[in-house]
């Protein structure tokens, strides 16, 4: 039972379509990433979800309740903004009251000086604190509660936004880009707090970023979007071992995937290297496009394609290696331990072989076809 | 050239440091001369010698002139004339400044909401900044003419007799306030303008999720707050301007009738310009001046705090 | 804030825009409306705004004889030029020194500066005026320019602005063998343009306006700015002759109006820095 629905929204500006039909679910509890890279339309579609802007098509459903129509504060929506939009002149417990005190005390009763005076307040007033301060232990920002943004550090305001947004105990989080202001190191340590204070509160969530290794090490699943279309929602492992377009496969997986064109011999099949495959639905003559990750690429003794090593990247555990293919002049890189790459230099001759079934195929429009590995016939073999 | 490529000895790093450093501190001195001897023959020694000539008797026109200690300050205080020009200045003032900021501030915003016509609406609330305000005084004179002015006619349409507005000495000084707020609201609303610019979009955004439905929510959560430190400079410059009002006094009714739109700078202009009682006059602008430093430093001690953030 | 429909909301603020732009453009439709009437048309007490009696040659006329227009507003530009020319001149590097340069001095400059900006032309008026009596240089360009030659609003508006221009820049021009002043003048200048437009439409707004200080000085209308001729004028005409007086309001107010309408970016710009800057 999906908590979180959207169904085909779709948003243009000025005659640009910038969402083009998105679709996806979330289950309860579910942390879904979407993530693409900039200008893919992901922090509007968050913004469509939250009420700031309106879809031009489609419906969004939130626990069964229909949010077209509703404004912003009526969507029981938090969000998280990217520059954490802390409001400057209040403190950190008063930035955290602010959902519960909009919602909780009227016009009059939130006037300064006067407000507080009118009758029937001393209890609403009080709740609230206690849930600040609770809020606040959770997130171990109890000392800051009395400083201003100002005067705190880029983590600090972070978790004094995300107490902000889980104070109010919505029914689903939006989260733009939360993390992408932090210093690095900051941030791998962020990651894994925001999916833990996000496990315990048991509520869907929303995280945009545009970064891939980001979405892929804190997610549930993984909505990759790209151009203004959802292209894949699944697991981050599915999303990485068997992407359903060519540039799902582009935009996940660092270093990126070797991306090497091919065609469909005379017998159907597609033969590079010493791999054949056998490709559904493939007439004889159609090209396309084969993908395998650095890592599926190894170095051996004979056969496979012959490369040049153009380029030899230290990275600490393991190697990553550019080598230029002999036969059509591309790059293919490689991802080699150490040991593998310790007597490798540039300039010298390699042959790659890869790993037949972690081949991707795809075809010309970008879809993912799904191949068979046969048999590499010796005879026949040739290079691609 | 092994011998050159020897280390220069510590001390002589540090001579040819402070040598430099003595060079740089000569070259600013030379480039900062003309301002600060302009500074000292403009402005440091007048102030001195205003209030010097302030315990003084002199009159121009006269060679002598002795000096009578705080004298003038004491007829100051006994001059129903200074006095009634005090309170219609600080009337005049009171006035101006509420409405000028409030017109500001309110077309800043409606400017800043539309999104069509903009530079229309912001040139047309300006254009009376940048005009001539000696003419635009005498076009307002003709527009509240009590017979023939279009003011006076619209009223009249309506079947309200309009009084004379500059000649009578009720209507004088909101009739005069009235065009001190025409002249300077649209000085104020740029710079309101200026200010809602900087402000944030995702702070808007971030208070519509937390649950500012209304535009006023909207408003008192993240305008108002956020508007804080241009609000002080307009109000510190609006005060200080309605202070030093003059132009229209002396352009219209020279002070009157009766006094009743004397101002403190009309004052000053008659007794030490007019009269040529120099050392009175003198008095009046320490007095004056006075009344601008404490303006200022009130506002900004008073309200700089509310203001900052951090 | 949805701007695209046509909503109840934005109808009522563009009502209220308009009706604020009609009471606001008055002045100047009836000002022109009334130069172009002749006296029994401006007293018949109508309301109509095109002149039944067009009377715009014979008013203009009028403006022009009773006082020299444009000797008025070649004063006032000479004045305008001659003060801001000086004021940015002096003002400039002594900014820059006090901002860029290391000299013990340079906080007592600061100081000096802030306390220069509490004191108008008004407070310091009677002991120059006395001056000027003394050395015989009254009704001369000389009395009209020379006070305001320094502006400490100027440069504190050029401090701060300087201070944000990044020191790199000065280090590499010293690296390549410049002296201080061709640094002034070939590196914080040409960079310092936005600051110096902005002071300049608010100097020239300012000392275009300026009634106080020429009115004293001056007795000789040979040397009259534009607010003081127009006082003349005033005296001049008796008051009565409405017609010839919008003529001439609108005449003198059409250099700077329409420097504003070409310019308005700019001048809006010039406004807004100085008041970031305050």
């Amino acid at each position: 039972m999906s908590v979180l629905s959207l169904d085909g929204i779709t948003k243009s500006f000025g005659g640009n379509a910038i969402l083009k039909g998105v679709s996806l679910e979330a289950n309860p509890g579910e942390f879904i990433a979407l993530v693409g890279p900039s200008g893919c339309g992901k922090s509007t579609l968050l913004r469509i979800v939250a009420g700031l802007d309106h879809a031009d098509g489609g419906t969004i459903t939130l626990a069964g309740r229909d949010l077209s129509g509703l404004a912003a504060a009526d969507r029981n929506v938090a969000m998280v903004f990217q520059s954490y939009a802390l409001y400057p002149h209040l403190t950190a417990a008063e930035n955290i009251s602010v959902p519960l005190a909009m919602r909780r005390l009227s016009s009059w009763q939130r006037l300064p000086g006067i407000g507080p005076l009118l009758p029937g307040q001393k209890e609403i007033r009080r709740g609230i604190r206690r849930e600040v301060e609770a809020m606040a232990s959770s997130l171990k920002i109890n000392h800051l509660l009395d400083r201003k943004p100002g005067q705190m550090s880029g983590g600090q305001r972070q978790r004094v936004a995300l107490a902000r947004a889980m104070v109010r105990h919505p029914a689903l989080f939006l989260m733009d880009e939360p993390l992408s202001n932090l210093d690095a190191n900051l941030r791998v340590h962020a990651r894994g707090e925001i999916v833990d204070l996000h496990r315990k509160s048991g509520v869907p969530a929303l995280y945009v970023t545009h970064d891939q290794s980001e979405a892929l090490s804190m997610a549930d699943r993984v909505a990759v979007m790209i151009g203004g279309q959802l292209l894949q929602l699944a697991t981050p492992q599915t999303i990485y071992d068997d992407p359903a377009h060519i540039e799902v496969a582009r935009f996940i997986g660092q270093p990126r995937v070797n991306l090497l064109p091919a065609k469909a011999g005379s017998d159907g099949l597609v033969r590079f290297g010493d791999i054949v495959l056998s490709v559904a639905g493939l007439m004889p003559g159609n090209e396309v496009t084969i993908g395998i990750r650095p890592e599926f690429v190894h170095l051996g003794q004979i056969g496979g394609l012959a490369a040049v090593i153009e380029r030899l990247e230290f990275q600490g555990s393991d190697v990553t290696a550019f080598a230029r293919l002999a036969a059509i002049g591309e790059t293919m890189v490689l991802k080699l331990s150490p040991a593998e790459a310790r007597h490798l230099s540039n300039g010298q001759p390699v042959h790659l072989v890869m790993q037949p079934q972690k081949a991707l195929v795809f075809a010309k429009d970008g879809k993912r076809l799904p191949a068979q590995a046969e048999m590499a016939q010796v005879a026949g073999a040739f290079h691609g | 050239m092994a011998e050159a490529a020897v280390s220069f000895p510590l001390t002589t790093a540090r001579e040819g440091q402070r040598r430099a450093a003595a060079r740089e501190a000569r070259i600013a001195w030379l480039l900062a001369a003309p301002a600060l001897v302009l500074i000292t023959l403009f402005i440091i020694l007048p102030v001195v010698a205003v209030v010097v000539l302030g315990f003084t008797d002199f009159e121009l026109g006269y060679d002598e002139f002795r000096f009578v200690g705080f004298e003038n300050y004491a007829e100051l205080l006994s001059d129903r004339g200074f006095r009634i020009s005090l309170w219609n200045t600080m009337v005049y003032a009171a006035s101006v400044t509420p409405f000028s900021i409030l017109i500001g501030l309110g077309v800043a915003l409606l400017i800043e909401g539309e999104t069509r016509g903009r530079a229309f609406f912001r040139t047309v609330y300006f254009l009376p900044v940048a005009s001539l305000l000696v003419a635009m005084a005498t076009v307002w004179q003709y527009m509240l003419h009590p017979s023939i002015g279009p003011v006076n006619m619209v009223l009249a349409f309506f079947g309200i007799a309009g009084p004379n507005w500059l000649g009578s000495s009720d209507t004088v000084i909101p009739s005069l306030a009235l065009i001190g707020i025409w002249q300077s609201a649209g000085f104020n609303m740029v710079l309101f303008l200026a200010g809602l610019t900087a402000i944030p979009r995702e702070l808007y955004a971030a208070a519509e999720v937390d649950g500012a439905r209304s535009g006023l929510d909207r408003f008192r959560l993240v305008t108002w707050p956020m508007l804080g430190p241009t609000t002080l400079f307009v109000v510190v410059i609006s005060v200080i301007n309605s202070v030093k009002v003059f132009e229209t006094v002396k352009t219209l009714t020279e002070g009157g009738p009766n006094k009743a739109s004397e101002v403190l700078l009309f004052t000053i202009y008659q007794e030490g310009f007019v009269y040529l009682r120099v050392g009175y006059a003198s008095a009046m602008t320490v007095i004056f001046l006075a009344i601008l430093v404490v303006l200022m430093f009130l506002q900004y001690r008073v309200l700089d705090r509310q203001v900052h953030y951090s | 804030m949805n701007g695209h429909s046509l909503s109840p909301a934005r109808l009522l603020r563009f009502a209220l825009l308009s009706f604020g732009v009609l009471i606001f453009a008055a002045p100047y439709i009836f000002m022109i409306s009334t130069a172009g009437k002749s006296q029994s048309e401006i007293f018949s007490s109508s309301l109509s705004l095109i002149p039944q009696t067009w009377s715009y040659g014979a008013n203009i006329a009028k403006a022009f004889t009773r006082v020299s227009m444009p000797a008025l507003l070649l004063n006032g530009a000479i004045v305008c030029a001659l003060i801001l020319f000086f004021q940015v001149l002096v003002a400039i590097p002594c900014a820059y020194a006090t901002a860029k340069l290391k000299f013990r001095a340079a906080r007592a400059m600061m100081a000096l500066v802030m306390l220069g900006l509490l004191v108008p032309i008004h407070a310091t008026a009677l002991p120059l005026y006395v001056a000027f009596d003394r050395l015989s240089v009254l009704n001369s360009y000389f009395a009209l320019v020379a006070p305001f030659s320094i502006s400490v609003f100027a440069i504190f508006l050029f401090l701060q602005f300087f201070r944000a221009l990044p020191d790199d820049l000065i280090h590499a021009a010293r690296l390549d063998g410049m002296s201080e002043a061709s640094i002034v003048a070939r590196v914080i200048v040409p960079n310092a343009w936005p600051a110096v437009t902005a002071f300049s439409i608010f100097s020239v707004v300012a000392h275009w306006n300026d009634l106080f200080w020429p009115l004293i000085v001056v007795t000789n209308q040979t040397y009259a700015t534009p607010p003081l001729g127009l006082l003349y004028f005033r005296a001049a005409e008796a008051g009565d002759d409405y017609g010839a007086l919008m003529a001439a309001t609108l005449i003198i107010t059409l250099p700077l109006v329409l420097a504003f309408l070409l310019a308005q970016k700019r001048f809006i710009e010039g406004i807004t820095m100085t008041g970031l800057k305050g």
